[in-house]
Parts: C-alpha cells; sequence; structure tokens
C-alpha cells in the first residue's frame, strides 16, 4: 500500500517536473532527425554505386542500435538523475522528514521510488524505442527479429542504472550519485568496446576487460542483448568474422547473464535499503 | 509512603500506580556524532493530554532527541515507547503529527495533495472536507490548489503544522512551530496548541520564545549540552520564590543569618535571597524580626517572583542546582 503510494507520488514527480517535457522535446526531435536521415538512405550514391536495398537493411540495422544507444543514454541519464535526488536530495533538503515520521517503513518507502522510477525509465524506453522502430518500418521497411525482447533489455539496461543511482544516493550527495552512476555506466560501455576490440585482435587480456565490466555493471552486456535483438541476423556475417564493431553484437544473450542481472538488482537493491535503513535523517 | 505493605505489595501497586503508556516515555538516550556527543542520558516522559515544553541553548541536542523519539535517528543507547510501542516500530508513528525544524514539502504538489499524501501514508481515514477545514485552521484555506514550490517559508510551516494535525494525531511533535511565523502565526501556533490539549491530544513542543512555552505547557524539560538540566512542572520550576531587602548595617552574624535563610546575592546594598519552593509563611517575618534583632536598619522587603526565563538562564549558568 504505502509501496504504491510513493510509486505513484514518484511517477507524479516525474511527471510535474519540467525535465520530462525536455526529454519529450529531445526524443521527438530525435526521431524526427532519425526519419528523415533512414529516408535518405535509400537510394543513396556511394562512391561503389547505390546502395542496394539489402545493403540499406544492413545500414539500417546499424542504425537503429545506434539510435537505441541513444535513447538508452537518454534514459539511463534521465533515471539516474531522477533517482539521485529521491534519496539524498529529500534527505538533505528535510522533505523526507515529514514522510519518514508517519508510520512507513523505510524499505518501503525506497522500494516505492524504485518501483515509480523503473516504471518511468522503462515505460520512456519502450514507448521512445517502439516508435523509432516504427520509424525505421515506415521509410526502410526493417523491422527487427526480436522487437519485445529488445525493448525488454533496453528497459533492464535502464532498471540496472537506476538501482545502482539509488544506491550511490543513499550514501554519496544527489549530484555526485547521478554524476557517478552515469559515469560508471559510460565507463563500462567503453570497456565493453575496449574488449571487443581485444576479441578483434585475439588478444585475451584485452578481451577481458570487457567481460570483467560486463559482470560488474550488467549495463553494458544487458545493451549487447538489446542489440542483437534489433539487428539484422545476417549482420554479424556481412561485417566481417572478426567483429569488434561496437554497434553490433555477435551473440544473443545467455540466460545465465539474465538471471546475474535479475540477482545483481536484487543485491544491490537490498545494500541500498540497508544502507538507507541506518542512516541519520 | 507505603509503610506497612510487603515488597510484593508495593511493586504490585507501583505498577497500578503507572498511566497506562504515556504518548512519550523516554529513557537514557545516548548519541554520537564523530567525537561529539550531542545527546547524553536523556530520559522524559510526556503523559497522554500533556503539553510538554523541550528548552535548551542552540546545539543542546533538543532537535536530536525529537528526532530519536520519531525514529528518525538511531540513538546508540537508550529506548523509546511512543503511545506505548517501541520506537523501532513504523505503527509506534500510526498516531502521531510532526512538524519537522526544517519544514520541506513536495514543492510540484498543492498544499491539499501534500495533506493527501500524509493522510495515506498515516493509513487514517480522514473526509476531504476535515482535511480542507485542517488547512483553514493554519490559514491556508485560500491557497489550497496552489502549488507549494510558491509559499513562503510562513506559508510552508503553516502548511507542516496542518500536516502535522491532519491525521488525527494523539501525541503532536512540534519543533520550533513558529520560527518563520509572524506575530499573528505565533497566536495561531498557541491557540492551536491549547485546542490540541483541551482535545487531550499530548504535545512535545520545542520552542526558542519562552514565553510562548510558559503559557502553553505544563510541565518543562531543559536540555543543556545533551543533558536533562532540569525539568519538572512550571509550578515545580518558578514555584521558588526570592526575596529582595535593602538592609543597612549588616554585620557579619546578620549576613550568616541570611545565608541561612536561602542562597544569597548582592548588589550594593541590595540583597536577594532565595526561598524554598513551598513558602511556610514564616520564613520571611522571622528573617527580618532576627535581622532587626541584629541591628540591621531594614528599609525595604520585596518578594520576587522568578520567571521561566530567569529559571532557564539560572540553570543554564548553573547558578542554582536543579530540582
Amino acid at each position: 500500500m504505502i509501496v504504491v503510494t510513493i510509486a505513484g507520488l514518484t511517477l507524479r514527480e516525474a511527471a510535474r517536473r519540467k525535465v520530462v517535457w525536455a526529454l519529450l522535446a529531445l526524443t521527438v526531435v530525435l526521431l524526427a532527425l532519425s526519419g528523415w536521415g533512414f529516408s535518405r538512405l535509400i537510394g543513396l550514391d556511394t562512391e561503389l554505386g547505390t546502395l542496394t536495398s539489402g545493403e540499406a537493411r544492413l545500414v539500417a540495422s546499424l542504425l537503429i542500435n545506434l539510435i537505441m544507444f541513444g535513447f538508452s543514454l537518454i534514459a539511463a541519464i534521465g533515471t539516474a538523475f531522477l533517482a539521485g535526488p529521491t534519496l539524498a536530495g529529500e534527505v538533505e533538503s528535510g522533505q523526507a522528514l515529514a514522510v519518514l515520521a508517519r508510520p512507513v517503513r523505510r524499505s518501503s518507502v525506497l522500494l516505492g521510488k524504485w518501483l515509480g522510477l523503473l516504471t518511468f525509465g522503462c515505460g520512456y524506453v519502450v514507448l521512445a524505442g517502439l516508435a523509432q522502430l516504427l520509424v525505421v518500418r515506415g521509410v526502410v521497411g526493417y523491422w527487427p527479429p526480436s522487437p519485445a525482447a529488445g525493448l525488454a533489455l533496453l528497459g533492464a539496461e535502464t532498471v540496472v542504472l537506476l538501482t545502482l543511482a539509488l544506491l550511490l544516493s543513499s550514501v554519496i550527495s544527489p549530484m555526485a550519485s547521478g554524476i557517478v552512476a552515469v559515469g560508471l555506466f559510460g565507463a563500462t560501455w567503453v570497456a565493453g568496446v575496449v574488449g571487443g576490440i581485444g576479441g578483434a585482435l585475439g588478444n585475451d587480456g584485452v578481451e577481458r576487460v570487457g567481460s570483467v565490466s560486463r559482470v560488474l555493471l550488467p549495463t553494458d552486456g544487458l545493451w549487447r542483448g538489446a542489440m542483437n535483438a534489433f539487428q539484422d541476423p545476417v549482420a554479424p556475417i556481412q561485417m566481417g568474422p572478426e567483429g569488434g564493431f561496437p554497434f553490433l553484437a555477435d551473440a544473443p544473450l545467455s540466460p545465465v547473464y539474465l538471471a546475474w542481472a535479475v540477482l545483481w538488482v536484487a543485491v544491490v537493491l537490498g545494500l541500498t535499503a540497508l544502507s538507507f535503513q541506518r542512516r541519520d535523517i | 509512603m507505603a509503610t506497612g505493605s510487603t515488597a510484593a505489595g508495593t511493586s504490585g501497586g507501583a505498577l497500578d500506580d503507572l498511566p497506562p503508556s504515556p504518548a512519550v516515555w523516554c529513557s537514557g538516550l545516548r548519541k554520537r556524532y564523530g567525537r561529539r556527543t550531542a545527546v547524553d542520558d536523556v530520559s522524559f516522559s510526556v503523559g497522554r493530554g500533556e503539553v510538554v515544553g523541550l528548552l535548551g541553548p542552540n546545539g543542546a541536542g533538543k532537535t536530536s532527541v525529537i528526532k530519536m523519539l520519531l525514529g528518525l535517528v538511531r540513538p546508540d543507547a537508550g529506548e523509546v515507547l511512543l503511545l506505548g510501542r517501541p520506537s523501532t516500530d513504523p505503527r509506534s508513528r500510526g498516531a502521531v503529527g510532526y512538524l519537522p525544524e526544517l519544514f520541506r514539502y513536495q514543492p510540484w504538489l498543492t498544499a491539499a495533495e501534500v495533506l493527501d499524501l500524509h493522510v495515506k501514508l498515516a493509513r487514517a481515514d480522514v473526509p476531504a472536507a476535515e482535511r480542507r477545514e485542517c488547512l483553514a485552521l493554519v490559514g491556508l484555506s485560500e491557497r489550497t490548489g496552489d502549488r507549494v514550490g510558491g509559499f513562503s517559508k510562513g506559508m510552508q510551516q503553516r502548511l507542516g503544522l496542518a500536516v502535522a494535525l491532519v491525521a488525527r494525531p494523539e501525541l503532536v511533535v512540534l519543533d520550533e512551530p513558529t520560527s518563520a511565523l509572524d506575530p499573528l502565526g505565533r497566536v495561531d501556533v498557541r491557540d492551536i496548541v491549547l485546542s490540541l490539549r483541551s482535545r487531550g491530544v499530548a504535545v512535545l513542543l520545542n520552542s526558542h520564545l519562552i514565553g510562548e512555552v510558559e503559557r502553553v505547557c505544563d510541565r518543562v524539560v531543559i536540555l543543556d549540552r545533551g543533558r536533562v538540566a532540569a525539568s519538572g512542572t512550571l509550578t515545580e520550576l518558578l514555584g521558588q520564590h526570592e526575596v529582595r531587602l535593602r538592609l543597612g548595617d549588616v554585620g557579619p552574624r546578620a549576613d550568616e543569618r541570611l545565608r541561612a535563610t536561602g542562597t544569597l546575592t548582592r548588589s550594593g546594598d541590595w540583597f536577594t535571597v532565595a526561598l524554598a519552593a513551598e513558602d511556610d509563611g514564616v520564613t520571611v517575618p522571622d528573617l527580618v524580626r532576627d535581622l532587626v534583632g541584629l541591628g540591621v536598619r531594614v528599609h525595604a522587603v520585596e518578594p520576587v517572583r522568578i520567571s521561566l526565563e530567569e529559571r532557564l538562564l539560572a540553570v543554564l549558568r548553573h547558578e542554582e542546582a536543579a530540582p
């Protein structure tokens, strides 16, 4: 009951803060630009001649991943900066005093905030992602092999990042928590790319950088799973066996990794509850 | 007192005499922040329907004590019972209203929505009309639909007062409730506290305004450097009288006689003697008679009543022993 009340409150906060409108405007601009860009793709004159429809589909599936990465980045930054002020900011401003003096468990308040942010972040990613897929279908005629799985994985990536931002915001200042969460998200992505290059060069040590970072923070692993669900199945073969291209994934997500991501979220949320429970307000 | 009764009878009687679960009961509260001890061995209670004032200088630990009572700050040691339940149980705060010293409410909500939220969080069943009345009581009836973000500090504090009152509390904790209010607002708060008392709602009031506390509180707890420096009912604390005498030709024996009556302070030919709390009606006449007998010229004898402010200052400056 308290969980639902707090989740509703968090959603209402997200809806009433002006950042949501900025997010919406940004998304519409991104969608319009991508629609225009994709429409120019067909009949594009390159040095090798006009792009065939098959080549256009390949490029489209690459570009979809690129744009989806943009969305996941927007969602990540958006939720991380909403999650930051949520605990630390409310404690700092004094807003938490009146709420936590009510007959509520702190873990319920935390869970409510998490659910609210999750609904907001996933809702954004799924809606914006779906709109993007429809734009691409309308313009180029490309439809990814498993769009639902891809969008779900993008949502999962957002959940991982907002859970991390919540943990950080329970121990450090609100602004720092947003910055650190987004910084770690970026670092993991870069580590993933570095690992991919390592794989392409056959250097195990460098490849391990990507694998280890994917275990420590599952955002990049989930993102690779989402890319694999969006891209044309023949794309990695066409791009050549060496791999390493940052907007293509060689393999779908393993169930073990998915289970690890779920466990990771549960553990981090539990740690956040523990640290919030012990905190002096 | 309980002469003649057996040990078992005494303990049974003592248990029966205990009032049924006071609104607040705390014992041995202790809190350290780093190397600084903020609260040290604080114990007191607030009876049902009683108005208790928490007084003390800045940094005395008043807000820390209040936050420990409400489970917002974890005490390093000590126990708290709110309305009969340990404060570690969230249900202990089911019928508690709280106006924090740092009053901030969701700026993106309207005043009415903030009250709705708190009614939900308190799991109370308060009809919409009663919520509106609550806002009207604190003078916000015209602003119910306005966003809190546009409120002045005084209006936010009034809203905080409405939040503390809305869920039909049995205990209201007010931490500096008038810090942002104009004189009219202060009178409103006084009236609200008095009306709570008349309805049997217990109030714990932390305020710097001693006059305010003196007017509305049944009992006062004075904190100093994290410890209870004095506590008691207003009559216990203020019942102590003084007598001021203007005297001439005071010899050593007369001086001794004055000191035997009570704590003596002297300023020129004015002598101030603190008297025992209970006036037996003979102390002052006997003193004057003896002084005259000792050859002292008595020019004036004036009774003095101590105000709470003087009492507070005396306690904080360690000029007299705490009762």
